[in-house]
């Protein structure tokens, strides 16, 4: 844990805190400017799994605000290198990239999956749909949208709050306010607001300080001007989007990415017949696990293993915390492993249950 | 009364101004808001929320202060 340490040693966050941020489960919609530096902090931060979607690819005159991305990154898409960059930041985290488009059909089973969603979007319609499957999926929403050289910045849906819609409760025409690639934007500024985000995504989860819900924070970076303006909630504009809910619905769910329901226990990992556990660690194995039963591939080398694995049997991958061999149940589904399973508590857990039962199991 | 009237974002370019005295002889937003849109006709095909006292108001919100913030939504991201 030493990679927390300044976290750890501030006595709002802990030890207890820092395994909040770490179990915490963060969805940023849109890698661009705002996106890159929320990522950037969060990854950090050590948010356990970080989603990531955006459909776009990275563009040479993204590079001056979009602080994830570099030249090699030109061409790829922005939720891959993003990815890519993040994994280098902090290898304990797990992080899920999207390469797609948001929309009507997709968006509230991408949310069901996460705590908090991250909106960097850039356009309203976007931004609309972002707020209203928050709304269908009580999810908070942390909200910012920038303008050259001033942003807003607030956190919907949180505890009762307002929603965006409460805001402003329906879209400008797509002409009427133009976006960054149109107009400019001054490339600080996004890193400014992205970080606002962040802090306000960091305060949720530790439940911390003033969450910045009922209130838009507003910003001008030339003037220096902050303004903090009460926002009520309207049971009306809420109402909307929930009366919106069957819509969302009639599009389905086109989506089968399923990790989070392929969490497990060791209790309940002992009542499965016919598995095949797996110990994916790949160094710091303390403590070390030999047993007959047991397969040792570590997770570096886990895509070209895939030949050790049962395809008949279930796999039981575990690995020091419960992180990597999240990690690896996506790497298994990639390679149609469908009945795959993470142990929540990772080696210690194994370990004790040995302890207990004479190595008699798995 | 004389009110100072701040613009925001998109709302300062097109008024010309990040923030202007007017004479105001209304009573409530609404009010207020027409004798803006006389001033910068370009406002009414705007989308807006008018504060004051840092609260957001609603059309039918008596002008109490003498400073009134317009805040347009922002898309850029």
């Amino acid at each position: 844990m030493n990679r927390y340490n300044r976290h750890i040693i501030l006595s709002e966050i802990g030890l207890e805190g820092q395994h909040k941020i770490n179990m915490a489960k963060v969805l940023v919609v849109g890698a661009g400017g705002l996106g890159c530096p929320v990522l950037q902090y969060l990854a950090a931060a050590g948010i356990g799994t970080l989603g990531i979607i955006d459909f776009d690819i990275v563009s040479e005159s993204n590079l001056q605000r979009q602080v994830l991305f570099g030249s090699s990154s030109l061409g790829i898409n922005k939720a891959i290198a993003a990815k890519k960059r993040l994994e280098d930041l902090n290898t304990s985290i797990t992080i899920h990239a999207y390469p797609k488009k948001l929309n009507y059909k997709n968006a509230i089973s991408f949310f069901k999956e996460y705590d908090i969603i991250v909106d960097g979007t850039d356009n309203f319609k976007t931004r609309y749909l972002v707020s209203d499957a928050c709304i269908i999926t009580k999810k908070p929403l942390v909200y910012a949208g920038i303008y050259k050289f001033e942003g807003q910045v607030s956190v919907f849906n949180y505890n009762n709050g307002p929603s965006y819609r409460c805001l402003f409760p329906t879209p400008p025409r797509a002409e009427e306010i133009p976006n960054c690639s149109e107009i400019g934007v001054l490339g600080v500024l996004t890193g400014i607001i992205g970080s606002f985000q962040a802090n306000e995504v960091i305060k949720i989860i530790l439940n911390l300080g003033k969450i910045l819900s009922g209130k838009v924070l507003y910003y001008n970076s030339l003037s220096h001007l902050f303004k903090l303006i009460k926002v009520s909630r309207s049971e009306k504009e809420i109402q909307k989007a929930i009366d919106s809910k069957p819509y969302f619905e009639s599009l389905g769910e086109d989506l089968n990415y399923d990790v989070l329901s392929k969490l497990i226990t060791i209790k309940e990992a002992i009542t499965r017949k016919n598995t095949q556990w797996v110990d994916v660690r790949n160094e710091n194995k303390n403590p070390t696990i030999n047993h007959p039963k047991i397969l040792q591939i570590p997770f570096n080398n886990l895509e070209n293993n895939m030949d050790k694995l049962d395809a008949n049997k279930e796999q039981i991958i575990f690995c020091q915390t419960g992180i990597t061999s999240k990690k690896a149940i996506s790497i298994l589904q990639k390679n149609h492993f469908k009945d795959s399973f993470s142990l929540k508590n990772g080696a210690l857990e194994v370990m004790n249950h040995f302890k207990k039962n004479n190595y008699e199991k798995p | 009364m004389m009110i100072t009237i701040k613009y925001f974002g998109l709302l300062a370019e097109v008024t010309g101004c990040s923030s202007e005295k007017i004479n105001f002889y209304g009573t409530t937003i609404s009010d207020l808001k027409e004798t803006l849109f006389q001033k910068h006709k370009v406002l009414k095909n705007k989308k807006f929320k008018v504060a004051q006292h840092n609260e957001l108001n609603t059309d039918k919100t008596k002008v109490t202060s003498t400073e009134i913030a317009l805040l347009p939504p922002f898309a850029g991201g």
